[in-house]
């Protein structure tokens, strides 16, 4: 019972990255390929009526991991407390950024909330991505499954780390650079003209630095952390998801160079799902390793709640996704098509 | 007491009274604005159709701020709680969990189409999308409240091999008795925060001899609706809650009332101060024999005092558990005077004509607010020195491993955000205020929440 939660949480959060991925990825490219106010409403638009269903992806997948791993809600979220709660802060600022952009007519107002977007998208996609990192990196647990990490100590990967270290903002900006390239996709297929034509060489532009970045994260990661190969030797069906991220990431360019928007934004959403599903194939059955005694680690054994919790879970947790895939399909289908200058909204 | 437990405790304190303001005004609007649509459907009257827009646009503010402020809610849990959600998680995350799962796809959703789809779905959808929008906010208000219940009072929970609480019977968890009277309790409150704004705007309207139409709508729905939820709010859903503290919580019920001595024919305390440290209370003015009538139903019933308990079960902050819980009281009492009076003049056609009434209603909008907010706060430091009543200890439950100084840090960056947020809302709400309902047809203007 407790896989099954830990590969619901695992989707539940691929699912996160994949949709609000696109939306934070529009909004660092937003001053990119935007010139003026009309297209930077387009990009506006293009988002606009999905944004926040896609951000509830994240509360949905921080309820079921409190709900079926209460310890390592506990642990992980008070132990980073402070990237944590400057996440909330940007979530809030990117918020109002989006939705009171509109609500004044006036050029002042505009810059600031544009601004106010792009740098609160820009800011996220790194924390979450060095949010990965500390994760797969592990974190100096105590013997009762708590820890605490500064934002940053030396930077280096050792016994006291912190949030940010060498191989955590190499994380963070693999994220950066991923997201932009996914949200280029998307904007493209919601938009014509210029505005698509820049997106689509910011994604070109992006992806050599995506293809670099993939390949020195994974050589980081297998330096920091030797373990992630075992998995892979005892179930070696699981090279299927590298041998998908390579795949992908090839295939993006190439249809992102043939102007076929759709297939290059399939391709990158495979990549995400890739890295990310290769992340927790790796870790599994682990939650968060501890680099202090590996016998501290929370795994998905000793975090988990009741198993009566755990199958009643299951009912209604069906229901939802019932409801939100009803909720997703019908707002993607009313929104299907470019967006326009001359629509409603924003 | 520890630096560390005094800053989360006010670190959540503040996010979830400042949250609790929009959730209250949404909560309490829904079916208000579901009133209209009806109203609009069965007179064929388009001006109901404008009042319904008008309001949704007062609504989608307020849910969008209402949003923003909530998702630090769910986090703090982990953050600043972390020892309470690693006992109670197996418990209340459920609660919590199904109110973001549910509740939120429901109420996003529909609010979508009830903004942006009135002219493309049609009147009959149009309804039916402000009446999901209704729902949704009320499923969403019933799951956080099964979850602050079981803190009051935990049920259909085991404590496992580790310690931890795990959850062992679903349906006693979600129709907790507590829960049953705290949800009608405090829908009650927010539909006398919504319905006094709106009657407030209906004042304003008709004083400002603008848009006047309009406000005499405003002020009939608003009057009528405020009147029954006021009466409402102290018998039975008060009364109901009160016995409920009486039973579970006698340690509660004695701080609130400020009763030192156990006493028979106990007297209900209408002014008075708490003296901590001599165990009395100063300048009282009382009347005999209700409190045990209240609590007990019999005029000559015994209450127990303070001091009947050990002194570590006392509610650790006595004199704003007391003042708190009078506030309440008092208002609801004012309340109720207020809108008998408004409805009276309403019924006998004064009410347009009565100035002073008018003055009254119109400045009467934010006492809601502060009747609700100390509800909350009766209700969460009465809970002392508990976190899950007879449980956990507050002072076990706190994040040990987050310092005093990170947690002041972030309390001070969540007080400058929330002094932005509040300057944005005023603007914002006064420019809506501004414009008025007369002028909205269906989906003219772009601006508004998506």
């Amino acid at each position: 019972m407790e896989t099954v939660w830990f590969i619901l949480i695992a989707l539940m959060l691929t699912a996160y990255v994949v949709l609000d991925g696109f939306d934070l990825g529009a909004g660092v490219i937003n001053l990119l390929v935007a010139r003026n106010h009309d297209e930077r409403r387009l990009v506006l638009r293009a988002i606009g009526p999905v944004w926040d269903g896609n951000e509830v992806w994240l509360l949905a997948t921080g309820g079921a991991l409190f709900f079926a791993f209460p310890l390592l809600y506990a642990s992980s979220f008070s132990g980073f407390y402070l990237p944590l709660m400057m996440v909330l802060w940007l979530l809030m600022l990117r918020g109002i950024g989006i939705e009171l952009r509109s609500h004044v007519h006036d050029p002042l107002w505009w810059s600031f909330f544009d601004f106010v977007f792009s740098a609160s998208s820009l800011l996220l996609a790194i924390f979450f991505g060095a949010a990965i990192g500390n994760v797969v990196r592990g974190v100096p647990l105590d013997a009762n499954g708590f820890f605490f990490e500064p934002l940053w100590t030396n930077f280096r990967t050792g016994a006291n780390p912190g949030i940010l270290d060498w191989y955590t903002v190499i994380i963070g900006v693999l994220a950066l650079v991923t997201l932009m390239v996914h949200g280029a996709h998307y904007i493209a297929i919601k938009t014509e003209g210029d505005l698509q034509e820049r997106s689509r060489r910011v994604a070109l532009r992006a992806w050599w630095l995506l293809v670099l970045l993939t390949v020195l994260s994974l050589a980081a990661t297998l330096y920091v952390r030797p373990a992630v190969l075992d998995n892979f030797r005892l179930r070696p069906w699981g090279w299927i998801i590298p041998l998908a991220v390579l795949l992908s990431l090839g295939l993006m360019r190439k249809f992102a160079s043939a102007g076929r928007f759709s297939a290059a934004f399939f391709a990158s959403t495979t990549y995400i799902a890739g890295m990310l599903g290769g992340a927790a194939f790796a870790m599994y059955p682990y939650l968060l390793p501890a680099n202090t005694d590996p016998a501290y680690s929370l795994t998905i054994y000793n975090a988990k709640t009741g198993a009566y919790s755990l199958s009643v879970g299951l009912i209604w947790w069906g229901l939802g996704m019932v409801l939100a895939i009803a909720y997703f399909t019908f707002v993607y289908r009313s929104f299907r098509g470019k967006v326009q200058a001359d629509q409603e909204g924003y | 007491m520890d630096d560390a437990l005094v800053i989360h405790r006010i670190h959540f304190a503040f996010t979830i009274t400042y949250h609790y303001l929009f959730p209250q005004l949404t909560m309490g609007l829904a079916p208000l604005i579901v009133i209209f649509k009806s109203l609009a459907l069965w007179k064929k009257d388009e001006r109901y159709n404008k009042a319904a827009r008008f309001w949704a646009k007062i609504f989608a503010i307020n849910f969008l701020f209402g949003v923003i402020t909530g998702i630090p809610m769910e986090f703090q849990f982990g953050t600043n709680w972390a020892r309470f959600s690693q006992y109670a998680g197996g418990v209340i995350a459920t609660a919590l969990a199904m109110e973001g799962v549910f509740a939120f796809f429901l109420e996003s959703s529909f609010l979508g189409v009830f903004l942006f789809g009135e002219r493309r779905f049609g009147q009959k959808i149009h309804w039916l999308a402000a009446f999901m929008v209704f729902a949704g906010s009320w499923i969403s208000g019933f799951f956080i409240i099964v979850t602050d219940a079981w803190m009051q009072n935990p049920v259909g929970y085991e404590i496992a091999a580790d310690g931890t609480a795990h959850l062992n019977s679903f349906w006693s968890l979600l129709f907790n008795e507590w829960a049953r009277w705290q949800y009608l309790h405090n829908m009650g409150g927010a539909l006398i925060t919504g319905s006094f704004a709106m009657a407030a705007t209906g004042a304003f309207y008709v004083l400002s001899q603008k848009q006047e139409e309009y406000g005499r709508i405003f002020l009939r729905v608003g009057i009528i609706v405020a009147a029954i939820s006021t009466v409402l709010q102290i018998f039975p859903t008060g009364d109901q809650q009160g016995q409920l503290v009486a039973r579970h919580q006698p340690t509660t019920l004695a701080a609130m009332e400020g009763l030192f001595e156990t006493e028979r024919g106990a007297a209900i305390v209408l002014i008075g101060q708490p003296d901590t440290d001599n165990q009395k209370l100063d300048n009282p003015i009382y009347v005999p024999g209700v409190l045990s009538f209240l609590t007990h139903k019999r005029w000559d019933a015994e209450v127990r005092g303070l001091k009947e308990f050990p002194r570590d079960q006392w509610p650790d902050n006595i004199p704003l558990l007391y003042y708190s819980y009078h506030i309440m009281v008092g208002l609801g009492t004012i309340f109720v005077a207020i809108m008998i009076v408004a409805a009276l003049l309403l019924w006998r056609k004064r009410l347009y004509q009565s100035r002073w009434m008018l003055w009254i209603l119109m400045l009467s909008f934010p006492f809601p607010y502060i009747a609700n907010t100390a509800g909350w706060i009766t209700a969460e430091v009465g809970r002392q020195p508990w976190l899950v009543y007879g449980l956990l200890r507050t002072s076990h439950g706190y994040s040990a491993n987050v310092s005093a100084g990170n947690g002041l840090f972030t309390l001070l960056g969540f007080m400058g955000m929330y002094t932005v947020l509040s300057i944005l809302f005023i603007v914002l709400i006064w420019r809506e205020l501004g414009h008025g309902p007369a002028f909205l047809s269906a989906e003219t203007d772009g601006s508004g929440s998506h």
